[in-house]
C-alpha cells in the first residue's frame, strides 16, 4: 500500500510517501502558491520514488496550504498531523511542541498519536519561524545560521512580543552596540517565553517532542529546556512530522467512494 | 432537508422592519433593548414594542472607533456604531431604550450614546448570593416602570403586567420547545438555522405571530426528524456553544463549526437557552414586578459574582443533549468571559470527562483561517480521529 501526506506549510511544502515500512520525502518552498507546491511537490515525489498517481491509494493534505489542493482524498488538520508524526518519530511522545512558519502549537496526546488538548498562538507571529526569518533579515544573516551565531551568549532583553515592534527593538538595540549573538540569543528566549507560557497552561508532559521547521534550531530548544525545566527530544526529521503523520492517517483509511453530490 | 418555514424566518429581520414602521404611523411606541436581563414584560405593559437591539454586525465598528478605544469587544463597538450611524432601523424606531449596568464596558458606552436617544440605566446586582439582591432589582424595576411611565404617557396596570408575563412566558416556552428539537440525534436542525430561529424573535413587532411561526416550524422539524433525516453527516461530533452572545452576523464560529463537520445542537449563550430556562411566577396572589425580579435574576450571565448558574445550566445541558464538546467562545476584550473560562474548562473536564476549547475572536474575517484549523482539529479530536 502506497500513501502520501503532504504539508504545506506557510514557508515549506513537505510531501512524504509511504509504502510497507519504509518511507521517502520530498521538502520544497511553498512560494506564493501553495497549490502549485503542493501539486509539484507531489510531482517530485511521485517522479523520485517511479511511481504514478494511479499507484497511490490514498493522499491527505495537512498544512494551511491543505485547503488548497484539490487532488488530495482529504485534509486534516496539522494539529492531527503532527500529534500522529511525533509518535511515530519518537515512540511515547506525549506532548509535541510545533514550532512552523506562520504558527506555534503545543499539542497534548494519548501517549500513542492521538490528540487529547492543544493550544494556538493568537493571529500573529510573535513565537513563529516567520518572527525568527524578520529577525534574521534585520541582523543581515539567514535563518540556519542563528543558533551558531548564538552560542554561549548572554541573552540580550527582548520585551515586545509583537514581531513589528520586537523588530525595532532588535535596531536599536544594535544602534546601543549590543552583540549580534546577544540579541540572537535574547530572540531565542522570547520564542521560547512565549511557547513555553502556552505549554505550561495546557499541562504537562513526560516525553516532549520538538516538531516543525524551527526545531532545527538548537538555541530555541535550549531556551524551551530552560524555559520549561524538562528536556526536549528533537530528531534530524522533525520539520517532516506533519507529512509524516499525514501519511500514516492515510494508511488507516481506504479511499472512500466517489461523492455523488460534489 | 431544511424546513420550509426558514425562507421565512430568515427574512424576519427585514420583514418587520416595515411592521414598525405602520406601527409607528399609528403612534405605537417602540423600547429598544439590549440584553437579556432588559424585563420586556414592562416594555409590552406599557403597551410598546419592545424589540431587540444587537450589535452583531462588523460594518458599524470602524465608525465606532473614532469614539471608543479599539482594545474593547466588538458588541460593544457594534452597537454604539449602528446608533451613531443611524444604521439600524430598530434603534431609529426607538422611542427609549433600556440599558443595564452589566459589564463595565456597555455601561460607560451607555453614558455616551445618551446624547443620541433617551436611556435609562438599570442599576445590577454585581451577584445573586446576597440575601439583598432580589430586593435591589426589584427597586430598579419599579423606577424603570415610574421612567417608562413618564416617558411613554401610559400607566403600568398590574392586570397589563399579569398578561405581559403570560405573553413572554409563552414566547420562552415555545422557543425552548424549538431549541430542544435538537437534543434528538441525529440532530434535525442544523446549528445555523437554529441560531436564526432565536435570534430573529428578538425582531418581532407582534409576540403572537412569532410564537405562531416557530410552532408552525416545530411541526416542520417533528416530521423530518419522524423521517430520520438531519442536515448532518452519520456520526458529526455534537456541540454545545457557550460564551459571549452571538448573533446573526457575528455567527461565524457557529458557520465554521459546521462547515468542519461538527453540529451545533444546543445554544448556552444570551440569545440561546439561558434566557428562555426559566419562566416568571404567574401566581396570582403574587406581585408582578417580584415575579419578573426574582425569573430575570437567575439569568446566569459572567458580570455575575459568583456565577454559579452557569454551571449548573452547563451540567444539564451537556447531558441533555448529549454533547460531545463544548465551545467557550469569547469576544476579544470581554473580560469576564473570557476570565469565566478557565471555571469552564476545568468545570467540563472534570465533571464530563469531554473536551472544550476556548476562541477568542472578534466580528472581522481576518483571522478566518486560524480559527478554521482550530475549530477543524478540535472537531477531529472529539471525533477520535
Amino acid at each position: 500500500m502506497h500513501t502520501v501526506g503532504l504539508d504545506v506549510g506557510s514557508i515549506m511544502t513537505k510531501a512524504v510517501l509511504f509504502s510497507d515500512d519504509a518511507w521517502q520525502s520530498v521538502v520544497m518552498p511553498t512560494g506564493y502558491s501553495p497549490r502549485e507546491a503542493g501539486e509539484q511537490a507531489f510531482a517530485r515525489l511521485l517522479r523520485e520514488c517511479g511511481l504514478t498517481r494511479g499507484d497511490i491509494d490514498v493522499i491527505i493534505g495537512t498544512g494551511y496550504g491543505r485547503v488548497a489542493l484539490s487532488f488530495i482524498d482529504k485534509a486534516v488538520t496539522e494539529i492531527t498531523c503532527h500529534a500522529r508524526g511525533a509518535h511515530y518519530l519518537v515512540e511515547g511522545t506525549d506532548m509535541v511542541i510545533d514550532i512552523g512558519g506562520q504558527d506555534s502549537k503545543v499539542i497534548l496526546t494519548d501517549g500513542a498519536g492521538n490528540v487529547t488538548n492543544f493550544a494556538m498562538n493568537d493571529k500573529c507571529a510573535a513565537g513563529t519561524g516567520r518572527f525568527l526569518q524578520v529577525m534574521a533579515t534585520a541582523l543581515g544573516c539567514d535563518v540556519s545560521e542563528l543558533a551558531d551565531l548564538a552560542r554561549d551568549a548572554e541573552p540580550a532583553q527582548i520585551s515586545s512580543m509583537c514581531t513589528v515592534f520586537a523588530e525595532s527593538e532588535v535596531i536599536s538595540l544594535l544602534a546601543q552596540g549590543v552583540g549580534k549573538d546577544r540579541i540572537i540569543a535574547g530572540i531565542h528566549r522570547s520564542v521560547a517565553t512565549r511557547v513555553a507560557a502556552m505549554a505550561e497552561r495546557l499541562g504537562q508532559g513526560k516525553r516532549i517532542t520538538f516538531t516543525g521547521g524551527v526545531a532545527k534550531n538548537e538555541g530555541v530548544r535550549e531556551c524551551l529546556v530552560r524555559e520549561l525545566g524538562l528536556a526536549i527530544i528533537t530528531v534530524p526529521e522533525s520539520h517532516l512530522a506533519g507529512a509524516l503523520g499525514a501519511a500514516l492517517i492515510a494508511r488507516g483509511k481506504t479511499p472512500a467512494p466517489p461523492c455523488p453530490f460534489q | 432537508m431544511r424546513p420550509f418555514t426558514m425562507n421565512v424566518v430568515q427574512d424576519m429581520r427585514e420583514q418587520n422592519i416595515l411592521a414598525l414602521e405602520h406601527a409607528k404611523r399609528d403612534n405605537r411606541k417602540v423600547v429598544g433593548m439590549y440584553c437579556a436581563f432588559a424585563p420586556q414584560e414592562l416594555a409590552l405593559a406599557a403597551g410598546a414594542i419592545p424589540v431587540s437591539l444587537c450589535g452583531a454586525r462588523h460594518e458599524p465598528i470602524a465608525a465606532a472607533e473614532k469614539t471608543l478605544p479599539r482594545n474593547l469587544c466588538p458588541l460593544i463597538k457594534s452597537s454604539f456604531g449602528f446608533a451613531i450611524t443611524d444604521t439600524c432601523p430598530y434603534f431609529r424606531f426607538s422611542d427609549f431604550i433600556v440599558a443595564e449596568t452589566t459589564c463595565d464596558g456597555k455601561k460607560k458606552m451607555f453614558e455616551i450614546l445618551r446624547e443620541y436617544k433617551p436611556i435609562h440605566m438599570m442599576h445590577l446586582p454585581q451577584g445573586t448570593d446576597r440575601p439583598a439582591a432580589v430586593a435591589w432589582w426589584l427597586k430598579e424595576l419599579k423606577i424603570l416602570k415610574e421612567r417608562l411611565e413618564e416617558n411613554l404617557g401610559v400607566e403600568i396596570t398590574r392586570q397589563n403586567l399579569r398578561e405581559a408575563i403570560k405573553l413572554c412566558n409563552r414566547e420562552r416556552l415555545v422557543m425552548k420547545r424549538l431549541h430542544e428539537m435538537n437534543r434528538l440525534d441525529p440532530a434535525p436542525l442544523a446549528g445555523l438555522d437554529m441560531l436564526t430561529a432565536i435570534w430573529m424573535k428578538g425582531f418581532n413587532v407582534d409576540k403572537e405571530d412569532g410564537i405562531n411561526q416557530i410552532n408552525q416550524l416545530i411541526g416542520e422539524i417533528e416530521e423530518i426528524a419522524a423521517s430520520g433525516q438531519s442536515p448532518f453527516r452519520p456520526g458529526a461530533p455534537r456541540v454545545l456553544l457557550t460564551g459571549c452572545p452571538v448573533g446573526i452576523g457575528s455567527e461565524k464560529v457557529v458557520r465554521l463549526v459546521e462547515e468542519c463537520g461538527g453540529a451545533v445542537v444546543c445554544f448556552e449563550s444570551c440569545s440561546g437557552i439561558k434566557t428562555m430556562e426559566n419562566l416568571v411566577d404567574e401566581d396570582e396572589e403574587k406581585d408582578p414586578l417580584e415575579a419578573i425580579a426574582e425569573c430575570y435574576l437567575k439569568i446566569p450571565c459572567s458580570v455575575m459574582t459568583p456565577n454559579p448558574g452557569r454551571f449548573e445550566l452547563l451540567g444539564r445541558l451537556i447531558s441533555d443533549y448529549q454533547v460531545d464538546g463544548v465551545i467557550d467562545l469569547t469576544w476579544q476584550a470581554c473580560h469576564t468571559y473570557i476570565i469565566e473560562d478557565v471555571n469552564v474548562r476545568n468545570y467540563v473536564k472534570d465533571n464530563f470527562g469531554i473536551s472544550s476549547i476556548q476562541l477568542e475572536t472578534d466580528y472581522s474575517n481576518s483571522d478566518l483561517e486560524q480559527l478554521k484549523t482550530r475549530i477543524s482539529a478540535f472537531i477531529e479530536m472529539i471525533s477520535g480521529q
